[in-house]
């Protein structure tokens, strides 16, 4: 095979990882401080894509002089509050108060949650069953050389995936912050009696993992050119195990985890005989054959860190 | 004097009683008999747009004969939503199939749904007019009296675009589909068509009906260099494809079938994208059908803001000609399935219904279309064909 056309396999490849590892982010932050899985993550990734939509149409009407840039950067803005907001919101009134409950519990609950949320934008978006087409609002401009073709918009979709992963590494490794995510996560009751408010801090980790949901959602959507109420579906259930493959609790694992899942599916999909149908089959069979061979995933947690 | 009083009473009483009669028996003809028909499209869902075009069609068909003072019954319609999910169909066919207050029913515009529905129908006796589905099966792989369809199948729609796409000097083809029996039949029957008339499949691909990422795909296509990409699926998957081909710098002619021809392939996309996209789908734009102008004028009448799409016409002939067999031989399911069986040449807007041995209307003609600034132009009045503007190259 040609290098040109190769190295697109392999930039198709990075561009689906990176969604990919930013909803697996917010699965591992959430196992980390508080041991749940919150199964309606994926349908957080699709509300933070309709939110930037939504944002985008009011603009239009406001401010219909406005040029991209700011209009793109208006609608990261707006979206990941909202939905750091909804994500503490979720924390508050459903996986907090299911604390001392059996985690069963909180998976069914938050699996429910996902499917209100998926079925409300069905229902009261306004024609919310169809698929949306997403403006194209980054610079269209684009290289060819030898069957590639890199494009701006892409590399910029990509760095600031990089640069929001990279902030959120640095956010809990090396501030204060961070520390108290992290001591919530070693142990919840010593970090209580050393003067961290837990509550806080649980409310805090789940509106940052949503926001990086929600920055999920706006480049899906810039990156297609198109949302629907159902991506979070099968977005949820690819982040989750990317999250696990990776080690549950380890940020570099739900971004290993998000690139290897990526990988298995362009593979599935190019170079293996079979139906290229068959790629989600393919790349979930191997998931399965890791996580038989790896139990605690690629980069298994350290029993004294979490986050 | 008292006689004559008398014989005066018995006059008044006399009229009173002839008067109590006459609107007795006029009565029950001003309140006509209420009959129940059935209408299941995809109301909702990526190909919503051809469902609410279809439902609006028959709901017209309905809706005109209800203001006919000279029609024998009154028309209530009911219409149900199939999601263009098999599972949901399946549910839905029931529901109505199921309803004896339904005397028939015109059904179904995605081929998959269609498919697991008809046995429904048959095991309930419900006559349903297919009005979108095209897949063969529908009518030729049963003999159930029930079905009957008025739109043609993907057979001749493939056979006409393989030899179209050959004349205007495509050789070298690519083929994506979706892996429901749609799609798949799609690619069979293209791929059978094509390669008869000398043109070569470089590659197959097939994909999930609500697949979002086809740059892997597309990177191997583009690898392989055909002329052509054909797509044997539906619209919301046409428009991901079409984007992403135009993303990853893909200079093939894109082919669709009638999955694609639809108004909201070219909303989706944007006039600039979708320009030179080409479908196939059978019988004539209704501005050329003889009564065309009729139901376009009546369809904007009542109100309707969404358009009829590709085949509103086949979904409102559909109606047509089951309300004219209710009105002929009353609502019993019974009696309407053969006679609706038996149709010949029957008048509708479409041209005339003949219905074959398994029901299938014998469409004649399959109509070309090609995308220009922003709609679906028939090929034959195009520029493309004119020569003024030309399609991608063979490369």
């Amino acid at each position: 095979m040609d290098v040109g056309f190769f190295a697109q396999f392999v930039i198709n490849g990075l561009m689906l990882g990176m969604m990919y590892a930013l909803v697996a982010v917010g699965f591992t932050l959430f196992f980390g401080v508080l041991d749940v899985i919150v199964f309606s993550h994926g349908d957080v990734v699709m509300v933070g894509g309709f939110t930037g939509l939504s944002m985008y149409f009011w603009l239009e009407r406001m401010y219909p002089h406005l040029s991209p840039g700011p209009k793109l950067l208006c609608m990261a803005l707006v979206s990941m509050t909202v939905i750091a907001l909804l994500g503490a919101a979720v924390a508050r009134s459903v996986i907090l108060r299911l604390r001392a409950a059996p985690s069963l519990n909180t998976l069914l609950a938050t699996m429910m949650l996902g499917t209100v949320l998926r079925e409300s934008i069905r229902l009261f978006y306004p024609d919310g069953a169809n698929p949306k087409p997403f403006p194209a609002l980054l610079p269209k401009w684009s290289v060819e050389y030898s069957g590639l073709t890199l494009r701006l918009d892409n590399l910029i979709l990509f760095c600031i995936g990089a640069l929001l992963i990279v902030s959120v590494h640095l956010l809990i490794n090396r501030t204060r912050l961070g520390l108290a995510i992290r001591a919530v996560a070693q142990d919840e009751e010593t970090a209580r009696i050393m003067g961290v408010n837990f509550t806080l801090i649980v409310l805090v980790t789940f509106a940052i993992g949503s926001a990086v949901a929600a920055f999920a959602g706006l480049m899906n959507g810039l990156y297609y050119n198109e949302i629907n109420f159902s991506m979070g579906l099968l977005l949820g259930a690819i982040g989750f195990s990317a999250a696990v493959i990776g080690g549950l609790g380890n940020i570099y694992g739900a971004i290993l985890g998000g690139f290897i899942f990526a990988f298995l599916q362009t593979i599935g999909a190019v170079a293996l005989p079979f139906a290229s149908a068959y790629k989600d089959v393919f790349a979930f069979a191997v998931i399965i054959a890791l996580m038989a061979w790896r139990p605690t995933g690629l980069i298994a947690e350290k029993t004294s860190e979490r986050v | 004097m008292i006689r004559h009083t008398t014989g005066g009473k018995n006059w008044v009483r006399r009229w009173a009683a002839a008067c109590l009669l006459v609107a007795l028996a006029a009565f029950p003809a001003m309140a006509k008999q209420k009959v129940a028909v059935g209408y299941i499209g995809p109301l909702t869902g990526g190909v919503s747009a051809n469902g609410l075009g279809g439902r609006n069609s028959a709901e017209l068909a309905v809706k005109l004969r209800n203001e006919d003072p000279s029609a024998k019954y009154e028309y209530d319609f009911v219409a149900l939503d199939d999601e263009c999910k098999p599972n949901i169909g399946v549910q839905v066919a029931t529901k109505l199939a199921a309803d004896r207050k339904i005397a028939g029913a015109v059904a179904h515009y995605c081929s998959a749904v269609a498919l697991s529905a008809v046995e429904i129908y048959h095991r309930f006796n419900l006559p349903v007019i297919v009005w979108g589905a095209v897949h063969p099966d529908i009518t030729y792989g049963h003999d159930f009296k029930e079905i009957t369809r008025v739109n043609g199948t993907m057979i001749n729609q493939n056979e006409t675009a393989a030899k179209f796409m050959r004349s205007r000097g495509y050789k070298t083809f690519a083929i994506i589909h979706d892996t429901t029996d749609y799609g798949k039949s799609h690619k069979e029957y293209f791929n059978k068509f094509i390669t008869e008339n000398g043109g070569k499949v470089l590659g197959v691909f097939g994909v999930t009906a609500d697949q979002q990422d086809f740059n892997a795909e597309l990177t191997k296509i583009k690898s392989l260099a055909p002329d052509v990409i054909y797509f044997g699926g539906l619209t919301p998957l046409g428009v991901r494809i079409r984007s992403q081909m135009e993303k990853l710098g893909i200079p093939a002619q894109f082919e669709g079938t009638s999955g694609i021809k639809s108004d909201a392939f070219i909303e989706g996309l944007g006039k600039e994208l979708a320009e030179g996209s080409l479908s196939f789908i059978e019988g004539m734009p209704l501005e050329k059908l003889p009564r065309g102008a009729f139901f376009s004028a009546a369809y904007d009448n009542h109100g309707y803001t969404q358009p009829p799409e590709a085949y509103g016409p086949f979904a409102f002939a559909a109606m047509s000609l089951l309300l004219d067999n209710i009105e002929k031989l009353g609502p019993t399911r019974a009696k309407l399935i053969p006679a609706i069986r038996a149709t010949k040449d029957a008048d509708s807007i479409v041209g005339p219904i003949s219905f074959d041995d398994h029901g299938q209307n014998t469409v004649a003609a399959i109509s070309k279309y090609v995308v220009q600034d922003g709609k679906w132009v028939l090929w034959e009045d195009s520029e493309y064909a004119s020569g003024k503007r030309s399609l991608k190259k063979p490369q």
